[in-house]
């Protein structure tokens, strides 16, 4: 589903700043795969993230989603491929907007904005019964903006929106780290269910090992650029996080360093 | 006494500049850009309408081509701020300049062009301003309905989403540069439309025409949305506030010359009413918002 080959990027080259954020990265997913993505302060998590997403070119190599070349393809158009949480609550949802708007515009990612009436009466209907399923009360509220709601409810509405239009590839970035402990398991356990049902391809990003570990079905760690751990199936199941801090160590030869990956 | 006779033409007047602002709402209010190409391009509307009226040309067709040229103008800065990178208030400016030489050109050089609105058949002017007021109003609440339509279809809500969130919007696979560069030709091509009518009602266009426009459509806008917001805060009151607001400008700015205020003056009061109402908001949070208890359930939260 998604093939990633020998991608680079460096911020700031030739200064002093100069960070190499990804180096040589290869990564291949396959359809299905519910994968977990952990790694320290600068790890390169969030930019592999976005060299998906199409934020900025990489320097080189090659992403691939189900076949398709996007390394130079714009944001917007690749889009029609992705869907995306982003860790800041306010990002993945328009505030002045209703709620029913928002969705909206979500179901129609990846198509021709036309002239005709942005959201259908029957939509209506259909997004009352997405969100009762969310179980925070937003049935009733579908026409309100969504600036009113809080970030827990923002990002379980980002996360219908970015599947709304079965996305080939499920992209969560830190998408609880904002929130406090027990939204954080709400939105986790909204996420879990959406990616079973719609049997979504997931890449998460995470800074707990705990979460890392608990979902999907295959967790890889970053180091400089790099993936330098990577586990799935059986062997995942049985990981714990001395295992992991271990395998680090192993792998990279340095110490983990991100008090919230341990402590969280 | 004097201050009734004066007040249809303050109607009038206020509902062509609210029809301007509500061009200025859809770049600074729903795009977020504040562009400063309106200065340049509602006199170009006007321009383009009485240069065309004197050669005689149907007067909706005069209206058509201020609309089309004040899209144009749009574009332009659109293109200079998604295509080239310039940022949008800079390459408002950069428009806005190169619309003085335009303006010159179309008026062949002369500072001012005047309209005959006996020889020429006008929609609205200045000696009838009942006459005035029911058109304009026709016009404004069609522009209203066409852009109430608009901007609920699937590409008008993208537009929306563009101004109110970027992220979101691309994320989506909205195509966020096109969609500035369209709310842009929109908005200045309405601002054209009301520099046109402005041309008509006064009956001549002049090269300065458009100075401190944006100024004074702000000052609408402020002024309406103060009290629309309050009463219903949708897209169609806000826009009706926005007229509302261009009337009492106007109203306003009457009732302050008869008070013995000089017109050199006029300028100055526009932009000391803009300035309260962004400073007013910003003062009552800084200095005069008292600190409330923390709650108890939101002290326990974190992590």
């Amino acid at each position: 589903m998604l093939k990633i080959t020998n991608l680079h990027k460096t911020f700031n080259p030739g200064t002093v700043n100069e960070k190499k954020a990804l180096d040589g990265l290869d990564l291949h997913i396959k359809d299905g795969d519910f994968v977990t993505v952990i790694g320290g302060n600068g790890a390169g998590k969030s930019t592999l993230l976005n060299a998906i997403c199409g934020v900025w070119k990489p320097d080189c190599g090659r992403i691939e989603i189900d076949g398709v070349d996007v390394t130079n393809m714009p944001d917007y158009k690749r889009a029609a491929y992705l869907g995306r949480v982003f860790q800041d609550p306010m990002k993945g949802t328009a505030p002045d907007m209703e709620i029913a708007e928002n969705l909206a515009i979500a179901a129609r990612r990846g198509t021709k904005r036309r002239l005709v009436k942005g959201v259908r009466k029957a939509e209506r209907e259909e997004y009352r019964q997405l969100l009762a399923t969310l179980e925070l009360g937003l049935e009733d509220r579908i026409g309100a903006k969504v600036g009113l709601l809080s970030g827990g409810q923002r990002q379980a509405v980002t996360l219908l929106m970015a599947s709304l239009k079965r996305p080939k590839l499920l992209l969560l970035d830190e998408h609880t780290a904002a929130l406090d402990p027990k939204t954080a398991a709400k939105v986790l356990e909204i996420t879990d269910r959406i990616v079973e049902e719609n049997k979504l391809t997931t890449l998460m990003i995470t800074h707990n090992m705990k979460d890392a570990i608990a979902h999907g079905n295959r967790l890889i760690m970053m180091s400089d650029g790099k993936i330098v751990v990577d586990v799935e199936g059986e062997e995942k199941k049985k990981l714990t996080v001395e295992d992991l801090l271990h395998l680090f160590v192993k792998a990279s030869g340095d110490e983990f360093v991100d008090d919230r990956a341990v402590l969280g | 006494m004097y201050f009734m006779n004066a007040l249809p033409g303050a109607v009038a007047e206020g509902l062509i500049w609210g029809l301007m602002a509500i061009g200025v709402y859809i770049s600074y209010k729903i795009l977020d850009i504040a562009d400063l190409t309106v200065d340049g391009s509602i006199c170009t509307g006007a321009c383009v309408c009485a240069v065309l009226l004197g050669l005689g040309v149907n007067v909706w067709i005069c209206i058509l081509a201020a609309l089309i040229s004040g899209a144009i103008a749009g574009t332009v800065t659109g293109l200079l701020h998604t295509a080239l990178g310039i940022p949008s208030i800079l390459a408002g400016i950069l428009t806005q300049l190169m619309l003085y030489s335009v303006n010159l050109l179309i008026l062949g050089g002369r500072s001012l062009v005047a309209v005959d609105h006996r020889a020429n058949h006008v929609l609205v002017h200045m000696s009838d301003n009942p006459s005035a007021i029911v058109t304009m109003g026709i016009l404004v609440t069609a522009v209203i309905i066409v852009l109430w339509q608009f901007f609920y279809t699937e590409l008008g809500l993208t537009i929306k989403s563009t101004g109110d969130n970027p992220d979101m919007s691309r994320a989506q696979g909205v195509n966020v540069k096109f969609n500035k560069v369209l709310g842009l030709a929109i908005a200045n091509g309405i601002v054209a439309l009301a520099g046109a009518m402005l041309a008509q009602y006064k009956g001549s266009a002049n090269i300065n025409d458009g100075r401190g426009a944006i100024v004074i459509a702000l000052a609408a806008i402020f002024i309406g949305l103060s009290v629309s917001l309050k009463i219903k805060p949708n897209f169609v009151c806000s826009l009706i506030g926005v007229i509302g607001g261009g009337i009492v400008y106007y109203i306003v700015y009457n009732f302050v010359i008869l008070l013995g205020l000089k017109t050199d003056y006029l300028k100055m009061l526009s932009a000391i009413i803009v300035t309260l109402f962004l400073a007013v908001p910003y003062l009552k949070a800084e200095y005069f918002t008292k600190q409330k208890p923390v709650p108890v359930a939101q002290a326990k939260r974190g992590g």
